[in-house]
């Protein structure tokens, strides 16, 4: 079946299996391997792209579901050559070790900062309850996320 | 690496054009709501339907609202969207502290409360929280709609009344003065299913409990239900005594089996303590003592 969708602000029509999961669509048929594919089971959040605004376990939607949405990856997440403030924040804070969970755990803080800009450090524990660190790298990513609650509300480090 | 079986698609645009579907493809088709119970079932082929058909566009199924004296939620609202409605949350606190702990955010972002209801996992949180409040079920088929009480929903582990040709469309909450709820689960990590859980609504006139609906879930519990415990409350005043008392008829009469969340002796205990804890919350709330509503965060 042909589907289309927006992703990262381009329009994509591609002929697809109805069972072909987004994430496999996302990384094999566009390219876009910026989004992970962990558990496979919806457990690890490696896979957590925005559908339209919210995010979402990728490896646990058919493709066809997100036809006629707005799909957005880590690779959208920036802005042309500038990073958004939460690559900034990960940057600055060590929020990653291997990278893995990095992609998932970025999208979701910016759903989260989106919502809620000044989360409290148990707002940001909650948000990434659903993704899976497995470098247990949990402190520097909820730091990385708090410091970018504190850069874009114009504080200082 | 797990992907489902081949599988035709087709996307509804109404309940009706989803009935029409129903019919068309027969028992060999099933209805695709958020997909997040259906979708891990057919990469291990334990669900293996023909067709799927999309409800995800149907947004008439998205609401929630207040009609009357009942609050009506569309079968295809999503965890995150009950967890966030203030009318939900105002009339009955146990959905929103039963939707804190479903899963995790971002699966609650995609799920529906109707498809965790279909699905019919016998550790499913609403299910037990629905038989509590003692809700409706609007089920919708070839001749029209029809109502099904939420303790008659389910007929089995992953089975529900739900015919091949049906779908459920609503679930319907009746408002009653002098009610309180409360909801609490015990679970090994953040987003995993229950080792045991409770729901308690209670109403008051004064000190004495004129009604009350204990659910269960994962513990055995007939329907999800703790009937004789209920039936032991009705009438009663509210002591310390009683509610513990409720605990126990409720943990006597469940059934557990030992998995690998936990040892039947174990939830056993849960619904004893968990029962009881859920009373004392839904009576403080019911007494306006205890914080129940979405302003206070509905931690008492």
């Amino acid at each position: 079946m042909r589907v289309t969708m927006t992703v990262n602000g381009t329009e994509y029509s591609r002929e697809v299996e109805p069972r072909l999961l987004l994430i496999h669509f996302l990384r094999d048929d566009l390219g876009l391997t910026g989004s992970h594919w962990g558990c496979d089971t919806s457990n690890c959040g490696a896979c957590v792209v925005l559908l339209d605004e919210t995010p979402v376990k990728s490896c646990t939607m058919l493709t066809p579901m997100a036809a006629g949405r707005r799909v957005t990856t880590v690779e959208g997440l920036g802005h042309g050559a500038r990073l958004d403030p939460v690559q900034l924040g990960f940057q600055r804070c060590h929020g990653l070790q291997c990278g893995f969970c990095t992609p998932g755990m970025m999208l979701t803080a910016r759903w989260l900062l989106d919502r809620n800009p000044q989360p409290t450090e148990a707002d940001v524990r909650e948000a990434i309850s659903g993704q899976i660190c497995r470098c247990t790298g949990y402190e520097n990513i909820v730091r990385s996320v708090l410091w970018t609650a504190r850069h874009e509300a114009g504080a200082g480090d | 690496m797990q992907v489902p079986a081949q599988v035709e698609y087709e996307k509804a645009t109404s309940v009706e054009h989803a009935l029409a579907l129903l019919a068309r493809y027969g028992p060999q088709a099933r209805i695709l709501a958020g997909g997040h119970s259906l979708i891990p079932m057919m990469k291990l082929r334990l669900a293996q339907p023909e067709v799927l058909i999309d409800i995800n566009g149907i947004t008439d199924l998205c609401s929630i609202n207040l009609t009357g004296a009942q609050l009506r939620m569309g079968t295809l609202t999503r965890h995150a969207q009950l967890l966030e409605s203030a009318v939900a949350g105002e009339h009955f606190a146990i959905l929103h502290d039963a939707e804190r702990v479903i899963a995790d955010p971002v699966v609650r972002n995609w799920g529906t409360i109707g498809g965790s209801l279909c699905q019919a996992d016998p550790s499913e949180d609403l299910s037990a929280v629905f038989a509590a409040l003692k809700g409706t079920m609007i089920i919708y088929g070839p001749d029209g709609a029809r109502e099904v009480s939420a303790r008659e929903f389910h007929t089995g582990p992953y089975e529900t009344v739900v015919g091949p040709a049906e779908m459920l469309t609503e679930i319907r909450l009746p408002i009653r003065p002098g009610g309180g709820s409360a909801y609490q689960k015990v679970a090994r990590r953040a987003g995993d299913w229950p080792v045991g859980a409770a729901g308690a609504a209670v109403w008051l006139a004064g000190d004495t409990i004129t009604d009350v609906g204990i659910g269960l879930t994962a513990v055995g519990a007939t329907h999800f239900v703790a009937a004789e415990a209920e039936d032991y409350l009705r009438g009663k005043r509210v002591t310390e005594q009683t509610l513990q008392q409720a605990g126990e008829i409720a943990a006597e009469h469940c059934r557990p089996v030992s998995d690998q969340r936990g040892p039947a002796d174990y939830k056993q205990h849960l619904a004893r303590e968990l029962t009881n804890r859920v009373l004392r919350r839904a009576v403080a709330r019911a007494r306006g003592l205890a914080p129940g509503g979405v302003a206070s965060g509905g931690v008492a």
